[in-house]
């Protein structure tokens, strides 16, 4: 009766899960999805209590109190440029909970388990354990803690390969023999060392993709455990979850003109491939005064930021300086590319916390068309994905790839640190056209150089 | 006591399909203003793992079964407090141009 009555609640919590999702279309109505998947999840829990009571309550109210004490800071104070990492965090998180929960069933029912139920059992446990390695070097990597560099060494896809025939060939043992309870410690060795090689041979910049793939496994391995427990909630709100991880990691993989294959194996960033020209090119560089002088005839204004602007902390003075501009009848936008930042939509989140409003926040196939007409374009933080050797450089490394068309604004303004390439160590030939004005400098002492000589300007 | 059988099989994989093809379609409609945010909320709902090891917990016959479980349980509700107070956090800080100007 009781089982009825949870198995009824488990369908309003998947119902309401869908609409959690369906309300995240807009701005307008995202936050009514939060609290649809609030009560979703409060169901779900509420159902599952009612209908399994346990007897270990000490041990499961000290481990839930564990998880709020945990979550709670985690959830309040993280700072925005932060949130990639805790994503990275909480991939890995629920991935080892879900490999956790796997190895409980195991030993629990072991060995009187079908094969059919411990095929699904060691793919998902095999899954959960190497997003949850994979999640701490993402993690790592993006906190700063190792370095964004891929490691690489010849014939690691060898050692990679190998590894992951380890895990697959002891879960196909354990398949066949499920009364050998000593080869599960095995089956997760090798799955979390997998997980380990992977990412750490993926260099910093690829972490937005990588992110949203380790999301598609997590929640993919949420929904292989709902197969094994014949529970359909979770293999519905498992399957959300990484419909969600991959088509966000699609997204950001075509906005970098890569495959998942050449991410996931192919080692970029290491080895600075493009064409670094021997003839000493002269960029122009300017004053912030003199940026000033131009944008006061401005009509229109594009901002192209990048997560060098987060870096150096500069989002707040922007919007200062868009505050201004608008008050002069100054046209101001912002131009966002789908890579900018280090996760898919992160841009948007920290203009969006500097107060910017986001119907001012342009993503690139819609502003693209508008730079022609556009007076000046201020880029701040960003590099390659204003770069047009990707349009015209078939020898490009970054030859192909979507970018922000600033070059074919009337003056384009480039506040870097200095003349260093970006992230993939190409060149940009942006610089040295003779309507760009280089300034160099940290991005948010220009800006409010720049903003102070506007205002002296007066109108 | 686990098992598999073919019925609770098809019916399954029908609702893994049916949620894959749904999923497709309400996260292609996400904003992609929204992307960071819809990560922290998929997150927290895909955590509902949480009651997949309350079910173990319920009735463990060993120590290291009460003991994996429970490591799940703190795990799965870490990203659920989490998750959905990022989600709201984040989601707050969306506004609109004031209107008039």
């Amino acid at each position: 009766m009781t089982d009825l009555l949870a198995e009824s609640l488990y369908v309003v919590a998947a119902l309401l899960f869908v609409l959690s999702l369906k309300f995240m279309a807009e701005v307008r109505t995202s936050r009514m999805g939060n609290i649809c998947g609030v009560a979703g999840m409060a169901v779900a829990i509420g159902a599952t209590l009612l209908a399994y009571q346990t007897q270990n309550v000490d041990l499961l109210v000290g481990a839930v109190a564990i998880g709020v004490v945990v979550g709670s800071p985690i959830g309040l104070k993280v700072a925005m440029t932060a949130v990639p990492q805790r994503t990275a965090m909480s991939h890995a998180f629920g991935s080892l909970a879900v490999a956790l929960v796997g190895a409980a069933e195991y030993y629990h029912d072991a060995p009187a388990i079908d094969p059919a139920t411990l095929s699904v059992l060691s793919g998902e446990m095999v899954l959960g354990f190497l997003t949850f390695t994979g999640s701490c070097i993402a993690f790592a990597k993006l906190q700063g803690l190792i370095s964004g560099k891929p490691l690489l060494y010849r014939g690691r896809m060898f050692v990679s390969m190998g590894v992951l025939g380890v895990a697959i060939a002891s879960a196909a043992y354990l398949v066949a023999n499920p009364s050998q309870e000593m080869v599960l410690p095995l089956v997760a060795g090798a799955a979390l060392v997998f997980g380990f090689l992977l990412v750490i041979a993926i260099g910093g910049a690829d972490m937005p993709t990588v992110i949203a793939i380790l999301n598609s496994f997590a929640g993919i391995s949420a929904a292989a455990l709902g197969f094994v427990l014949d529970n359909q909630l979770l293999i519905v709100a498992g399957t959300l979850d990484g419909s969600s991880g991959l088509i966000l990691g699609i997204i950001m993989s075509k906005a970098m003109n890569r495959s998942f294959t050449n991410i996931l194996f192919g080692g970029v960033g290491a080895t600075v491939t493009g064409t670094t020209s021997t003839e000493t090119r002269v960029a122009q560089t300017y004053t912030p005064e003199d940026v000033a002088t131009i944008m006061r005839d401005a009509r229109s204004v594009i901002f192209a930021p990048g997560y060098g602007m987060a870096v150096a902390q500069a989002q707040h003075v922007v919007k200062e300086l868009a505050d201004v501009l608008q008050a002069r009848g100054i046209d101001v936008k912002y131009a966002i590319h789908p890579v900018a930042g280090r996760m898919p939509g992160h841009m948007n989140v920290l203009l969006a916390e500097a107060q910017v409003p986001y119907d001012q926040l342009w993503e690139m196939d819609r502003v693209n068309p508008l730079f022609p007409e556009t007076d000046v374009v201020i880029v701040v933080g960003a590099n390659d994905v204003t770069n047009p050797a990707a349009r015209t450089r078939p020898d490009s490394p970054l030859y192909g790839m979507p970018i922000l068309d600033v070059d074919k604004a009337r003056t384009v303004v480039f506040i870097k640190r200095s003349m260093g390439p970006g992230f993939s160590g190409v060149d940009n030939e942006l610089f040295y056209l003779p309507k760009t004005m280089m300034v160099l400098g940290d991005a948010k002492k220009v800006l409010t150089e720049l903003l102070s000589s506007l205002r002296n300007m007066g109108n | 006591m686990t098992a598999i059988n073919s019925a609770d099989l098809i019916t399954n994989l029908l609702i893994f399909l049916l949620a894959t093809v749904l999923g497709q379609e309400l996260i292609r409609h996400v904003s992609r203003l929204l992307h960071t945010p819809l990560m922290a909320l998929t997150n927290a709902i895909s955590s509902v793992s949480f009651i997949a090891a309350l079910i173990v917990l319920a009735e463990p016959n060993t120590e290291e079964v009460s003991l994996l479980a429970a490591v799940a349980v703190a795990l799965a509700a870490t990203n659920i407090v989490s998750g959905f107070l990022l989600t709201d956090r984040i989601l707050r800080m969306f506004k609109r141009r004031k209107t008039g100007k």
